[in-house]
């Protein structure tokens, strides 16, 4: 790590030297393993986050397994689980393990870690017309301390006593008590320290991400002229930085009761397991609550907000029209940031919350209504009467903004703590927000890696097993999660093991095995895509030109395989916004070009 | 190019501006521990304690040390690097004291029966959030540590003075934190 880091550390010196890339050897350690380099970084969160969707997908299978097929066994599923399915049938423990595990892998380690670790890292620095980060060394510290903390989590499913399995909320007292449940002893333990490991992860990239596009953009690239990817990550990375801090507190409380003995959470237990009751007296469960939701619910844009970004720029730059209402995109990004941290309590409803409390959150909940509506409206008249490019990535932003249509009405009816009543924890929940984080999260992810993957790689993706991994996850997901509304309208409540002896919900029961038998042949396209991301790293089609997809930005004017520092000689100077698409006669206009004598205004 | 070197040389330097934004996250995990305490603070049956006389002087020898720091950054800047050194050792100094202090308090509160066990009250908060505190001023402490080393090796001469600038807010701020966290809990108590 010689010269050349010394350069990049202290960013406002690289602007000095010709060479802005390095061409300084480096060892295979310090060049992909503990790299400072921005897109190495980026690629490293990426497959991390590969590798916990499979995963964290395997265990949807296997719950959906037991959901689709609940009176019938499966030998095999003893010899790969072992003691998490004897006699060829999950446990219910391990079914609580599995659903809690899935939640915390999905939306932690892919659709926080994996989304806008690599996103954000990759980028920012590119489309600001940056050297790398403001500091790459926090930046590798960030990655590996989400590696450490991987390795944690992932080392509470080999335990004796199994993975935490109180719900990916962790609420007290399943998480504060060890005596609760198998999975609240070490399990929760580990869970609690790769959370923490995480948080931290989060907020060294977060304080990064947002001082590297406030202080390290290019000449002439004012905030009004980045591209809506940035604008989103950065209000991604506010976020973050103002609310996982929040949910440490509540770690940390959490831990004092677990380990101490003190009573933040916890009054008046009497434990069936143990046949004991406990001395704490006066904690409040609602205060964890409210701790964890403050985050909570920014989180849930934690995840959209980089999908939205993206999807914003591929839809311009596939529709070949410049981003309509670039302002309002901007403005109802800003808007739904200060939302996210107002809404929180929506999550607590029934929990025991205040009703008058509950009808201000129902207003302020129901407000992001508009933003959102405004992002929608304005993606949608960016694709009206244009010359679409049906890429990959185009498909997938498309199916993105679907998604958020569906995903979001279903939001206007549990924004309501009336409707709230019927439909909390029931299966109406699970497919709104399935759709409207998690599939339409991983819609914006996958348009995003097919758009960037010749930027990342210097080769194309395979574009037939895109296609057929896009039709095949976009009607997957609506066969998956629409039928889900129905059930949950019926009442059907979540996180049970078996509704066979349940006369109301025993109706579903065909139902049940068509959304199994979806949810397989989905998770086996996933599959195809990981195929297709690993064949295309080595085997794919070359990428030739500079500019493949005739993008205006920035990442575009760097060399196909760009070296540590981005640019050969100097960073390009930015005369223009990022949408300059079909103007003048023109079908396109880089950000670098400057403005004509005769240029009409957009 | 230059001029684009000279308009990011007029903003604030990324170190800095870091900083600022950590600081902005640090905060808003005591606001999430004192707002916590807060809603605990009006249920019913909640418990208070004494604040032991210790933390009055702690708060002196915090203020002290912000102090020294301050002058210490000042005389790094006029290039007195024997005062800087003086300087940065007697706030190091300050900062152990405090936080043995901090800790004596704890013992002394211990002694006169708060516990963690049992029922929660305003002094097992206390003992989180301050303690929750100190940790953050060992942080300092031990970035000082690192600049003192620094300051003392005679092969780098470094007149540098955006890492003593860094040092310095995060010190005033970690200050700062403690007579926000002192005063709330002395109207809380």
């Amino acid at each position: 790590m010689s010269h050349g880091h010394a350069e990049v550390i202290t960013t406002h010196e690289v602007h000095h030297d010709e060479h802005g890339a390095h061409h300084h050897h480096q060892s295979f350690i310090t060049k992909y393993i503990f790299s400072q380099d921005h897109k190495i970084i980026a690629k490293q969160f990426l497959i991390t986050g590969m590798i916990w969707a499979i995963i964290g997908g395997l265990m949807s299978v296997l719950f959906r397994l037991q959901l689709g097929y609940p009176d019938q066994t499966f030998p095999w599923l003893e010899d790969i689980l072992g003691n998490w399915a004897r006699g060829g049938k999950i446990t219910p423990e391990n079914y609580y393990a599995l659903v809690t595990m899935h939640g915390t892998i999905l939306v932690f380690f892919v659709l926080t870690g994996g989304l806008s670790g690599t996103f954000a890292n990759f980028l920012i620095p590119l489309q600001c017309g940056a050297r790398d980060m403001a500091s790459p060394m926090m930046n590798m510290l960030s990655y590996w301390f989400f590696f450490g903390g991987s390795i944690v989590m992932l080392s509470s499913l080999f335990i004796q006593t199994g993975p935490f399995s109180g719900g990916w909320t962790a609420y007290p007292p399943l998480s504060a008590l060890g005596d609760a449940s198998p999975g609240s002893k070490t399990g929760m333990d580990l869970w609690i320290t790769a959370m923490a490991m995480f948080v931290v992860s989060s907020l060294l990239g977060g304080l990064n991400y947002v001082s590297t596009v406030l202080n390290l953009r290019t000449k002439g690239m004012s905030m009004t002229r980045l591209p809506l990817t940035i604008w989103a990550l950065f209000f991604t990375a506010v976020l973050g930085i103002l609310s996982f801090p929040v949910l440490l507190s509540g770690f940390i409380l959490l831990l004092f009761d677990r380990h101490a003995g003190t009573s933040f959470y916890l009054s008046d237990i009497y434990i069936a397991a143990t046949n004991q009751a406990l001395p704490n007296e006066g904690g409040s469960a609602i205060l964890y609550q409210h701790l964890f939701w403050f985050l909570g619910h920014p989180e849930v844009y934690i995840i959209l907000l980089p999908a939205m970004g993206m999807a914003s720029e591929i839809l311009s730059v596939n529709s070949r029209k410049p981003i309509f209402g670039y302002m309002a995109m901007v403005g109802s990004l800003f808007a739904i940031t200060i939302l996210a941290f107002l809404v929180w309590a929506h999550h607590m409803f029934v929990t025991g919350l205040n009703p008058f409390l509950g009808s201000v959150f129902v207003l302020l909940t129901l407000l992001i209504a508009v933003p959102s509506a405004i992002k929608v409206f304005n993606w949608l008249t960016t694709i009206w009467k244009a010359n679409i490019k049906f890429t990959p990535g185009m498909l997938f932003a498309l199916g993105f903004v679907s998604l958020f249509i569906s995903g979001g009405l279903t939001g206007i009816f549990l924004g309501n703590s009336t409707l709230d009543i019927h439909l909390h924890d029931t299966y109406f929940v699970i497919a709104h927000f399935h759709i409207v984080m998690g599939v339409s999260a991983f819609f914006g992810m996958f348009a995003g890696i097919y758009h960037w993957f010749p930027k990342m790689y210097g080769r194309f993706m395979n574009n037939t097993m895109a296609y057929i991994h896009f039709w095949g996850t976009l009607i997957g997901a609506y066969l998956i999660f629409w039928p889900m509304h129905y059930e949950g309208l019926a009442g059907m409540p979540r996180r049970y093991l078996d509704y066979s002896n349940w006369s109301s919900f025993n109706q579903f029961a065909d139902l049940n095995r068509f959304i199994s038998t979806v949810a397989m042949i989905v998770f086996a396209l996933q599959l195809l895509f990981v195929f297709n991301f690993f064949y295309s790293i080595w085997k794919g089609r070359k990428v030739t030109t500079l500019n493949p997809w005739d993008a205006t930005t920035l990442e575009w004017t760097t060399p196909i395989h760009p070296g540590h520092g981005n640019w050969e000689g100097e960073i390009p100077e930015v005369h223009r916004w990022a949408y300059d698409y079909s103007k003048d006669g023109r079908d396109f206009i880089p950000q670098t070009e400057p403005i004509g004598p005769n240029e009409s205004k957009h | 190019m230059t001029e684009a070197v000279s308009t990011q040389r007029k903003k604030i330097h990324p170190h800095k501006f870091t900083l600022w934004i950590g600081i902005g996250s640090i905060i808003m995990m005591f606001a999430g521990l004192t707002s916590a305490y807060i809603v605990k603070g009006s249920m019913a049956g909640f418990t208070t304690v004494q604040m032991p006389q210790l933390f009055y002087y702690s708060t002196a020898v915090m203020l002290i040390s912000s102090f020294t720091m301050q002058w210490g950054l000042k005389s790094f800047k006029e290039r007195s690097m024997q005062q800087y050194r003086r300087l940065l050792t007697v706030t190091m100094i300050l900062g152990l004291a405090f936080i043995a202090m901090q800790l004596i308090g704890f013992s002394q509160l211990w002694e006169a029966g708060t516990k963690m066990k049992g029922s929660t009250g305003a002094g097992q908060f206390l003992y989180v959030i301050f303690g929750l505190h100190a940790v953050h001023v060992l942080g300092g402490i031990i970035a000082l540590i690192v600049m003192f080393i620094k300051a003392f090796s005679a092969r780098i001469r470094n007149y540098n003075s955006v890492p003593v600038e860094v040092m310095s807010t995060y010190w005033h701020f970690v200050d700062l934190l403690w007579v926000y966290l002192f005063v709330f809990f002395l109207f809380k108590l």
